[in-house]
Order: C-alpha cells, then structure tokens, then sequence
C-alpha cells in the first residue's frame, strides 16, 4: 500500500486512476478513501480512550485496519465483471459453509456460530451479508427490471433461506442483518410498490407468530428495550449506563480521555459494541454530529456510484454495499442511545473487532472497483 | 455495454426505475439520521444536566443485596448451620487516595489480619472503582476502635455481615459440608449476577449440594452517592424511599431453611464413639433411605473455613497424613470383608447353590480341586461342621469359599449389584466413589496385559469373603444391611427430608425415592438370612455378640475384616508385628430392632484389627443412641 500514489489534483468527482514508475495503475476512489481514513483515524483516537490507553489492544486493532485496507486495495483493482461472475460461487460456498456450521459448529455463548479452520475461528453468517446481496444482484443481472413476481420469489428465497438458517444457530441479530442487505438490494431492484406494501403486511401480521419462536433471551432483550429499568443489574444495565455516557457529554464532551463513565468503568462494552458512548461522552453531540457527517458523506459518495454505475449487477451492489453500510450505523447508534433494542452490531469502523472491520473494507474496495469502472469505460 | 445480450431491455427506463429507487433510499437514509440526530439533541441538549448530575456529582450506584443464606437443621429440629452477625471492614478503591499508606496505617491499628498488604492493595485496584471490597472480618472490639477513627479513613468503612457458623463444628461436617469464599472454579458454574453480594458459597456436603435453594436470590438497591463516595439518597434505608424518582430497590429473597434426616444425637455418639480411630459411620432409615448418621473421622472444624482459612492452615489439612478432609462415608474403598456373607448367602439360596440343611466340613482351609493352594479360614482349627446358618454367625470362611465356587463369579456379582455395589448410591451429595464389584468384564477393562485380563479361580474364593478386587464405600454397606433389613425394598440415600420458606415458614416435604429393590424368588429366604445376622448377635459363637450383649432391642449383624496386608502362604498374621498402617480394618454392618427394622448401620474402622472388637462398638454406640439409651457406660470402649 505503500506505493500508491495518489494524484490528490485530480476531479474528485470521478475515480482516478494514477499511473506508477512501473507502469502499475492503482485504481482508488479518492472521495471514499479519504472519508473511510478519516473514521477510522477518529474510531482509534476514541479507541485509545475507551481501552484506557492499552497499547497491544490498539496494536491489534491497527494490524486489523492494516488486512481491511489491504482487502481495499486489492478490491479495487479488480474489474466488477469478476464480482458478477463470482457471485454465484461466492453465495453457494458460504451457504455450505453455514451448512457445515450447522452441523459441525462449535458452540460458543450457546450459539452454533464459529467454524474452526485450525488457525482461525470463522463466523459463515458475517460473509452472508456481502453474498446475499450479490446473489441477488447477479439473479437480476440479465433480467430486466423491475422483476415479475415471480421472480421476487426467487430473490425472497435467496434473502430467507440463509437467514433462517442463521437465525436457527441462534443468531437473530445477524440474520435481520442478511435479511435488511438482501430485502434493500430487492428495493432497488425497482420491485412495484404493491409487493413492497404486501411484505409490510406480511411482516405485520407474523410478528406474533416470530415471537413463539424466539428465544428466552431474544424477548428479554426486547423487554429490556422497552423497560431497561426492570433489570438494571442485567441487560438493561448496558442501556442505562450508555444514555447516562451519552447525555452527561452534553454539546461539547468532557473532553478526550476524561469520560467518567468511560473511565470509572461504568460503560460495558467499551472498546465494542458501545464506542459510541465513549464518543459521545468525551466528544458531545459536536462530535457525534462531525462522525455523523463523515458517515453521510460516505453513504453519499456510495449512493453516488451506485446512481452512475453502468449495469444493473453493479448499480445493485454498489448500491446495497452502501445503505447497509448505513444500516450497520443506524442500528449501533440507535442501539446505544436507546432507540433500537440490544443488537450486537459493531460501529462501523470504529469498533474494535476484525470481521467487521476487514468486510466493511472490503465492501469499499468493490465500490472502488465499480466507481473506477465508469472511468476505464471511458477511456 | 455490458447488459445488451437481451436486446429488448428497455437501459434508460430501468436506470431511472433505479435512481429513483435510490433517491427514495437517500431520502431515507437522510430521515433516519435527522432521528439519530434528534434523540442525541435530547439527551445531549436537553436532559444534558439530568444526565450530567447522574454522572457526574452525583452517582447513581446499583449495590447488589445479599441474600440471607437458609438455616440447616437436623431432623430433630436442632440447628446444625446458621448465620451469625459479624463486622466486616470494606473499600470503595475510587474513594481511596493513598491505598498503600491507609492499609499500613490499618494494619498497625490492628485491624488487618492480611499479611501480604501488597497483594491486598493489588486485590483492592483490580476491581472496578465503585465496587466494595471486603478487607477483612473484625471483633467486636476491633470494630469499635475502628468506628472512633473512621474519619481518618475516607473510602474505608464498617459494614454488617453474616458469618456462617456451625455449631457442632466438626460433629456433621462430612455430611453438612461447609461454605468458602468463591473461587474461580466456582465461578465458571454460577449465575455471577446472582452472587453480585455474595461472598461464599458451599463447598461440600449439603451446602454444596443444595446451594441453590440455601442461596436465595439476589437484591439491589439504587443510591446517589457524591464524588467523596458519601451515601446522599438510599432509598432503602428511608421509609417509603422506594418511591424515590430513578432509584429502586429490589429486596433479596432469603434462601430457604433445609431439614435433614441426620440426627445429631446419633451424630456426636458416633463420633465420640471412633474416638481417634479413622473410619466411617453411615446409618440409614431402611423405610425411607433417610441418612441417620453420616460420620467420617478424623474431622476437622468447618467454622475455619467458613471465616476464611489461611494458606498454611489449609495446606495442614490437606498434608495430614489422616487425611481429615477425605470423605470415607462416601468415598472410602474398602474390602467389604465377611459383611457380604449374608448377601452372598443369599443369592446361593435363590441361585440353588447351596442346601441350607447341609453341613459342610470345615478343617481350616480350602483347597480347589486339583490345586495345592490353601486358602485360610481365620479360625486355624476349623470350624468343624457348618451349615448356612451357622456360617454365617460364627462367619466360616470355608464354607463361603465353597459356596462362592458354586455360584460362580457372574452370579456372585451380579447378586452384589443389586444390591447397590459397585456403582454410587445416589446419595443426595457428591463425592460418592463407586466402588468395584469385579467381574470377568471388569478385569478385561481394568488390564492392559491380556495375560492379566483372565479370571481365576482363585479369585472366585476370595471373592467369597469380599476378598481379592472387591471394594466398597461405607454408605454401600449401610444400604445393603437396610435392603436386607427390608426384604430387597431399596431406597435412594438421601440427607434432606424437606426445606422450610423463610419468609413463610411453609414446610415443603421431601418424598423419599424407592429404587429397583432386590427380587428373591421366596421371600421366606429373608427371613433365612436375617435370622443368622440376629444369631451374629445373639448365639453363643456369634461373632458379634460381646458389644451387643444386653441391648434392650434386638439386633442383627454382621461382622467383618478386611486385609490390607497380604500374608504369605505359610505365615502367621500376627497384628502386634504388623504396621498400624497395614493392620486389618474392622467392618461391622447391624440393624435393629430385629422385627420392625427403623435403622440399619455400617461401621468402618481403618486398621483396627477385626470387626468384633473394633468396629462393633461403635455400631452399638449409634443403636443406643438411637433408641435413646443415654449412659451405656465405658465397658464397650
């Protein structure tokens, strides 16, 4: 990564290709490299705080950041045809590889979950959230849009299948995920506004019934939403710590490294799934609102690609890669400041954690790749 | 263009169906954020000065409340593990600003037990700021000259606890168990949340096992403490306080009462009784599996570990050579001797073995045919002419080493089986070892060296007169004597009969639990084989009579010796010469009274010579003390 080289005079507007002594051209696209740099620079300064200043911590972290940007930049050079022809596969492996968890996983916090490859512990279920919504992409790729009914159902199969499967292990969390990936890259596809008012009732009414299925401790969660103050030791313990994190940081914060509730170990799930507290507390709503900012304008230059990309597979993806990028925001935000139930959803590059940190990178790079697309066309 | 294999795609109508699509989503993605943007306006803008009270000046702290653990009882009601009141000496670490300095100045007011006032400081940093930590236990006095000078002392305060005591210090504590800080093993198995204000848990014994009904649930509280830690708002120490905004309270259920089929009398006569001798007591209720007595010697006095055990004092423990804190009621292995006799007696009858009516000669030792090898009966001279009645109570080992040949190894074991050998009772507390009750099978599996794997003959003799292989506890012995007591009727072994709501007081009865019995085809053979066990005690030539004379119940018996040291073919076992490591133990197993069984008793006392002397003391020791003889005097001691 060291020998790109970017031509920072060029139209922003547009990806840009940079030629090397050697003759290399390395394709990024500036605009979603700088924003992407600029969050994650900002999660590792919150980052630094909320592990109170544990160097092999935030070591770890950085070699992380170090694979996802490698998995970027490889992404990137990568012409997008390659993702329609791989789609198929990608999807199918992953969806044995859920098969195989079912059967041969290991059981970790009583979930079925994690594969174990000898050196590393993989979780199938984070890689469907990208195959999903490149299965569904390529399924549309040829056909003409919006899809017949008929084909709706094929793509409501490719969304449900692996999610039910996922949500058997169990893991309901993840697979709402896979499920707001897919049902978002059906969206897009044009699909009438009639099939998207009778999903909306469709789902209305089997709430109730999802709800015999869940487990004990998925209705807790929601319980706990609802009221956290009935289990203040427990759950509701997380919530109630995380508003007190956030509301006593007021407009400004109380300033880096000082978070009280951050740093008298009040807040759980510090350097995790609760980053955005410690954020919040040390940097006000000022800095919630310039992180916020930077997310939008990241969300914008996807929805931006995605507008102008050449073919129906990569305006889906590049389109689906983007809103569940936001989707991933929405609910850790929403999740901290008490809006949405307890989901273990990670702030997207922010967060201490390698999975999510090298797919959402990933993700970008195959948005550079379709971004860069529009200029090789050109030329 | 990529997409033109079909050329009736209509590319301008579907890339505006898309945009559109993503306007609407941009659209979207705009609202959800002004709603993120608007609920942090709220708690940031808003409500920023509740918020910023909560945190900062003032604190909300959730304090976990301990539940009172359930007193334990006997079945007579007498109280055998109960709490009592006690000062505590805790930190709050985030209070505290010179740690060192404020535990060195305790420790030379005298109010540290700790040695290590390092490790402690580092035991005080490791946890969370806010969280109280227990630095010692205090006496009354020590609180005293404490709570004069508390004011030198931010971040250091009293505080009441419950110390868990037992009166009859080491009297029960095979079977009451004891309680223990928590470890980090026994943190892997509990609820941590529920044990947020507990400090000890059981170890072993009933504590252990009935952890979860003694513990309770867990409580909290809500209070607003300032930055110095200075309790501003505690709804649960004000009236009415539970109706304070934001703070609640959630008072803990106490744990529940536990009654247990021991009875203490029988307790302390059985453990006077062994005196210093190492062994075992166990008796049960024949009707109901009910644990009378649960007794394993030496002792050692639980209260110790309940108030916290040093290091050295607990590595004493654990390097005595008497091993005070092996369970041998449970887990002690034993060769059950010539106690299995009646058992086996049994199983000739019902196999067709033996004619009861026979004599058989006894010379002194047996020969299988075609060997030269003799096997020794324990009286040298013989015991002349034997029939299964008169075997049993002068304990002829002759005519069981015939009679074992006869039945065969697979039914001699599987007769023991039934009876509950080799394999653990279920008793109601862990700990139990299961025992062997060998067999052509478990001898394959046991050795490596097919060689070894065979069965000999040999070993069917000795098997005869629980011998060779066999071992078993002292609890398998007391319910084998209650399953012959009641004809084959087994129940499972329990310590708790019932458990009492402390709040309540409602008593909730235990059911016993009845267990696959024996099946003898005529039941008359009972009554065969009980009838000798009351000639052990009765008959002259009973090898249990002298410590039964002149009960005024009726018992039945059985006596029995186990080697520990193998005597050559030729010697003379001679017990003044031998180790007292290496001497016999002495087995007795008895029931009474004799027509209406209520109790049935196994006694184990390790290298205390024969059965008869050693251990049938002790057995009426626990008799007379169960049918409320109280001064039998000294002559069987």
């Amino acid at each position: 990564m060291a020998t790109a080289t970017i031509d920072w005079g060029a139209n922003q507007q547009r990806a840009l290709r940079s030629v090397l002594p050697g003759g290399i051209g390395l394709n990024v696209d500036v605009p979603l490299l700088l924003t992407m740099l600029a969050i994650t620079g900002f999660g590792f300064i919150v980052l630094y705080s909320a592990v109170g200043e544990n160097g092999s911590l935030l070591l770890r972290q950085a070699v992380r950041c170090g694979v996802g940007f490698c998995a970027f930049l490889v992404l990137a050079q990568v012409p997008p045809k390659y993702f329609r022809v791989w789609a198929p596969w990608v999807f199918c492996g992953v969806f044995g590889l859920l098969l195989l968890v079912m059967i041969d996983g290991q059981v970790g916090k009583g979930a079925q979950r994690w594969l174990s490859l000898g050196v590393v512990s993989i979780q199938p279920s984070e890689f469907m959230k990208l195959a999903v919504p490149l299965m569904v992409a390529w399924f549309m790729h040829d056909r003409s849009l919006p899809p017949t009914l008929p084909q709706v159902t094929v793509l409501a199969l490719i969304v449900l299948v692996p999610a039910l499967l996922i949500a058997r292990q169990p893991d309901l969390g993840t697979a709402l995920l896979v499920v707001a990936a897919g049902g978002l890259t059906i969206l897009l596809t044009g699909v009438s506004k009639r099939i998207i008012a009778a999903v909306g009732v469709v789902g209305l009414v089997s709430a109730p019934i999802a709800w015999q299925f869940m487990l004990d401790y998925q209705r807790a969660r929601v319980f706990t939403f609802l009221n956290p103050e009935s289990d203040p030791l427990g759950a509701g313990y997380n919530i109630i710590q995380s508003t007190i994190a956030i509301g006593s940081g007021g407009i400004f914060g109380k300033g880096w490294l000082n978070g009280t509730q951050a740093h008298l170990e009040f807040l759980p799930e510090r350097s995790t799934d609760f980053i955005f507290a410690v954020m919040a507390e040390e940097f006000g709503l000022m800095g919630l609102l310039l992180l916020l900012a930077l997310y939008l304008v990241l969300v914008g230059r996807g929805l931006y690609i995605a507008f102008a990309a050449q073919d129906t597979f990569t305006r889906l993806v590049a389109g689906s890669l983007t809103l569940t990028f936001f989707v991933y925001v929405f609910v850790n935000a929403g999740m901290v400041c008490g809006l949405l139930p307890i989901v273990g959803v990670p702030l997207p590059l922010v967060s201490a954690g390698g999975t999510s940190m090298v797919t959402l990178m990933a993700g970008f790079g195959m948005l550079a790749a379709i971004s860069g697309q529009k200029k090789r066309l050109a030329a | 263009m990529e997409n033109t294999e079909r050329p009736f795609k209509d590319q301008m109508r579907e890339q505006k169906l898309f945009q559109s699509r993503v306007i609407v989503c941009a659209v979207g993605v705009l609202l959800l954020t002004a709603m993120l943007v608007g609920r942090l306006v709220q708690l940031q803008v808003v409500d920023t000065q509740h918020f910023t009270e909560l945190s900062e000046g003032n604190r909300i702290r959730t304090a976990p409340l301990s539940p009172t653990r359930g007193l334990i009882f006997d079945r007579n009601g007498l109280l055998v593990a109960e709490n009592r009141p006690m000062w505590q000496l805790v930190a709050v670490p985030e209070e505290i600003d010179d740690l060192d300095g404020v535990l060195n100045t305790l420790k030379r007011l005298d109010l540290l037990s700790v040695v290590d006032l390092e490790e402690l400081a580092n035991n005080v940093r490791s946890r969370r700021g806010f969280e109280r930590f227990t630095l010692g236990n205090l006496s009354e006095s020590q609180a005293a000259r404490f709570a004069v000078r508390r004011h030198r002392f931010a971040g250091i305060d009293l505080q009441e606890g419950l110390v868990r005591h037992y009166p009859y210090a080491g009297a029960g504590v095979h079977a009451v168990g004891y309680v223990g800080s928590i470890s980090s093993d026994d943190l892997e198995s509990i609820d941590r949340g529920e044990y947020a204000a507990t400090s000890q848990i059981g170890k072993t014994g009933v504590e252990r096992s009935y952890e979860t009904i003694l513990h309770g649930q867990v409580g909290y509280r809500q209070q607003e403490v300032n930055a110095q830690g200075r309790v501003l708002l505690d709804p649960a120490s004000t009236e009415g306080g539970e109706g304070q905004p934001g703070l609640l309270t959630r008072w803990p259920t106490p744990g529940k009462h536990v009654v247990l089929s021991i009875d203490m009398r029988l307790q302390l006569a059985g453990a006077r009784a062994m005196g210093v001798q190492r062994g075992a007591v166990v008796a049960i209720d024949p009707r109901n599996g009910d644990l009378l007595a649960l007794i394993s010697t030496p002792g050692f006095d639980p209260n110790r570990f309940a108030a916290g055990l040093s290091r050295n004092d607990y590595v004493a423990l654990t390097t005595d050579p008497d091993n005070p804190l092996f369970n041998r009621a449970l887990a002690g292995r034993y060769p059950p001797g010539s106690t299995i006799k009646p058992i086996l007696g049994l199983a000739a009858l019902d196999h067709g073995a033996v004619d009861p009516h026979e004599d058989h000669y006894c010379g002194g030792y047996f020969r299988l045919p075609g060997s030269t090898h003799r096997y020794r009966d324990w009286r040298p001279q013989g015991h002349g002419a034997m029939n299964l009645h008169s075997a049993i109570v002068e304990s002829c080992d002759v005519y069981f080493y015939r009679l074992a040949v006869e039945l065969g190894i697979d039914s001699l074991g599987s007769s023991l089986v039934a009876f509950g050998f080799g394999a653990p009772t279920g008793i109601d507390i862990s700990g139990e070892a299961a025992g062997i009750v060998p067999s052509r099978e478990w001898k394959q599996q046991q050795f490596a060296n097919p060689a070894d794997q065979v069965w000999f003959p040999g070993e069917t003799v000795i098997a005869g007169i629980g011998q060779g292989y066999m071992q078993a506890t002292p609890l398998q012995l007391a319910h084998a004597a209650a399953a012959i007591a009641a004809s084959g009727r087994r129940f499972k072994p329990r310590l708790l009969i019932g458990t009492e709501d402390a709040v309540s007081g409602v008593f909730e009865e235990a059911e016993p639990v009845e267990i696959d019995g024996v099946a003898v085809a005529d039941e008359a053979r009972w009554q065969r084989v009980r009838d000798a066990m009351l000639g052990v005690t009765s008959e002259p030539g009973g090898t249990g009579r002298t410590a039964m004379l002149g009960t005024p119940y009726t018992v039945a018996g059985k006596t029995g010796t186990a080697q520990v040291f193998s005597v050559g073919q030729d010697e003379e076992y001679d017990e003044e010469n031998v180790d007292e490591r290496l001497r016999d133990h002495g087995l007795y197993v008895a029931f009474a009274p004799f027509d209406a069984p209520e109790i049935a008793v196994a006694v184990v006392v390790e290298n205390g010579g024969g059965g008869s002397t050693a251990a049938a003391p002790v057995a009426r020791a626990i008799l007379d003390a169960h049918f409320g003889i109280e001064d039998h005097g000294d002559s069987y001691d």
